[in-house]
């Protein structure tokens, strides 16, 4: 199973990973581990999510969610697991 | 599983360190275009790279997307074009008609650069060899893409002191034919000693004849993370400084083996090498010298910089080697001019010579690379430049490679501005004293001796 990454980035509001949340279920984007820290005060999150049953291509959900991260004013960004698994891992 | 604060590492490293992948360069093999008849060879290149390399930059786009990681150039190479071409071409001019062609199909699939305008020369050379070399001036002057190269020594067979000499004329020649564009064309043309056949870095890049019938070979980059782990451990001993180059150059070439891997696949073409390159770029905080002064030099020039660059050279190469499964090119620091704020600082402030830069090539991963010097120097000067460094690499089995620029109407103390990538150069000012009768001798430097090393 191939595992993706979403990251939000950005000053802490009501509602982000609400917003997030509800655009991955609309979208059949199961949500495996969530967790969040708050880094120079900056708000950050990071999702592990199954994109398998995914109803749109990868390259819209990633589109689509850097949209709403505009919208809410955070950046959220959208990679493939493999990136961070085959740099930190051997 | 993957933490949070790993992500951030990469994220960071990706946006605010510069990281990138620097090149995919699909290596193809244009032997199977050979013809006698000159319009028919043409014919066959178009229509050979157009297949190939047709989903070159949109496969290189998806990964930058899945990925989150920037592919800065999609880049083709080719077999050496003095074999390709040698069949057909009888003038300098039908050697120019397939670099134009070369132009053509580099801006049809998309890509910046296409690299193998070049001829492997380092003991002798053919007629088609000649006559490519003849051609380069035109060649580079009338494309827009095309890089050339010319093998001029190895190890194994010393150097051609023919085509030393002759390159030395080229060279200016280049400069001369694009002068109205500070003399660009000699920023597209390296000459090499040792040159390795799959390189996947321009303008040094050609398809080996050792090489498959295509294959991806991939560049990665990062000084800017290098720089940025060494500011963490300022102070520290040189187990600490060693251990930190390497584990981040781990890191940075990981990369370029998960993006190689998913080309080849995505492409059906099989990967070919890594080259675990800290490739600087003109942009802030993307620069090898910043590195070296984070080591602990004022400027990078001043004495210690050699043994600094050494050092660096040799970390990055043993961390790179364990995070790929294949290794090539040309593999350490690069340590252009041009492209390099820290580099172009270092000559402004009068602390890197000419003379420095050679020795600083007998460690570094190339040689002396993006020098712009003055439009006056003679053509036996390049080529004594052009034969140290040879030597340099003869002797040492390395690569060594000399891409100097004399800017046509200009002089030392004034600036050169080549634009994107390449950066703009100071202009440096060049040993004024003569080596005529040394490079008009004619004939070869014999290889050197492979024993009794000290």
């Amino acid at each position: 199973m191939k595992k993706t990454i979403i990251t939000v980035v950005g000053k802490d509001t009501v509602g982000i990973i609400a917003r997030v949340c509800t655009y991955l279920a609309e979208n059949e984007i199961n949500i495996l581990d969530i967790s969040q820290t708050i880094v120079q005060d900056y708000f950050n999150m990071m999702m592990i999510v199954d994109m398998n049953n995914a109803t749109k291509q990868f390259g819209d959900i990633s589109d689509e969610l850097a949209a709403i991260g505009e919208e809410i004013g955070v950046i959220i960004k959208c990679q493939r697991e493999d990136i961070f698994s085959k740099m930190h891992r051997i | 599983m993957i933490n949070i604060f790993e992500v951030v590492e990469t994220n960071n490293m990706i946006e605010k360190e510069n990281l990138d992948v620097r090149t995919i360069t699909l290596g193809i093999s244009l032997l199977d275009c050979i013809d006698s008849d000159l319009q028919k060879v043409n014919d066959n290149i178009y229509r050979k790279i157009t297949t190939v390399a047709k989903d070159l930059v949109a496969t290189g786009e998806e990964i930058e997307k899945e990925f989150g990681i920037p592919i800065v150039n999609k880049r083709i190479s080719v077999t050496p074009i003095a074999l390709v071409g040698g069949a057909a071409c009888k003038t300098p001019e039908d050697f120019a008609t397939i670099a134009k062609t070369l132009d053509k199909v580099a801006h049809e699939v998309g890509v910046n650069f296409i690299g193998g305008y070049s001829a492997l020369v380092s003991k002798g050379m053919t007629t088609a060899d000649e006559l490519l070399i003849r051609s380069i001036p035109l060649a580079l002057s009338t494309t827009e893409r095309v890089c050339s190269s010319v093998n001029l020594g190895s190890t194994k067979t010393g150097i051609n002191m023919d085509a030393v000499k002759l390159m030395g004329e080229i060279v200016l020649e280049t400069a001369e034919y694009t002068k109205e564009r500070d003399s660009l064309g000699c920023a597209k043309l390296v000459v090499f000693c040792n040159a390795p056949d799959d390189n996947p870095f321009m303008a040094g890049a050609f398809h080996g004849v050792t090489e498959a019938d295509a294959i991806i070979n991939v560049g990665v980059s990062g000084p800017g993370v290098v720089k940025t782990a060494l500011e963490k451990v300022r102070g520290e001993n040189f187990e600490v400084l060693c251990e930190t180059i390497k584990k981040t150059a781990f890191k940075v070439t990981r990369v370029g083996q998960l993006v190689a891997q998913e080309a080849s696949r995505m492409m059906n073409i099989p990967f070919g090498i890594i080259d675990l390159s800290l490739a600087p770029t003109p942009a802030i905080g993307d620069s090898v010298a910043d590195i070296l002064c984070e080591i602990g030099l004022e400027h990078a020039g001043a004495p210690g910089t050699t043994a600094a660059l050494a050092l660096l050279n040799d970390q990055v190469k043993k961390g790179g080697v364990m995070a790929s499964s294949y290794v090539g090119g040309l593999s350490g620091a690069f340590i252009p001019v041009s492209e390099d704020q820290g580099m172009i600082d270092a000559v402004v402030a009068g602390a890197l010579t000419l003379e420095k830069l050679e020795a600083m090539t007998c460690v570094c991963s190339v040689g002396l690379d993006m020098i712009a010097i003055p439009g006056d120097t003679k053509a036996t000067t390049i080529s004594g430049i052009i034969a140290d460094e040879m030597a340099i690499g003869m002797v040492n089995q390395k690569t060594t490679a000399v891409r100097i620029i004399p800017v046509i109407g200009k002089g030392v103390g004034e600036t050169v501005e080549f634009g994107g990538l390449l950066g703009y150069a100071p202009i440096m000012p060049v040993n004024q004293f003569g080596c005529d009768a040394f490079v008009n001798r004619g004939g070869r430097i014999p290889a050197p001796i492979h024993s009794f090393k000290n």
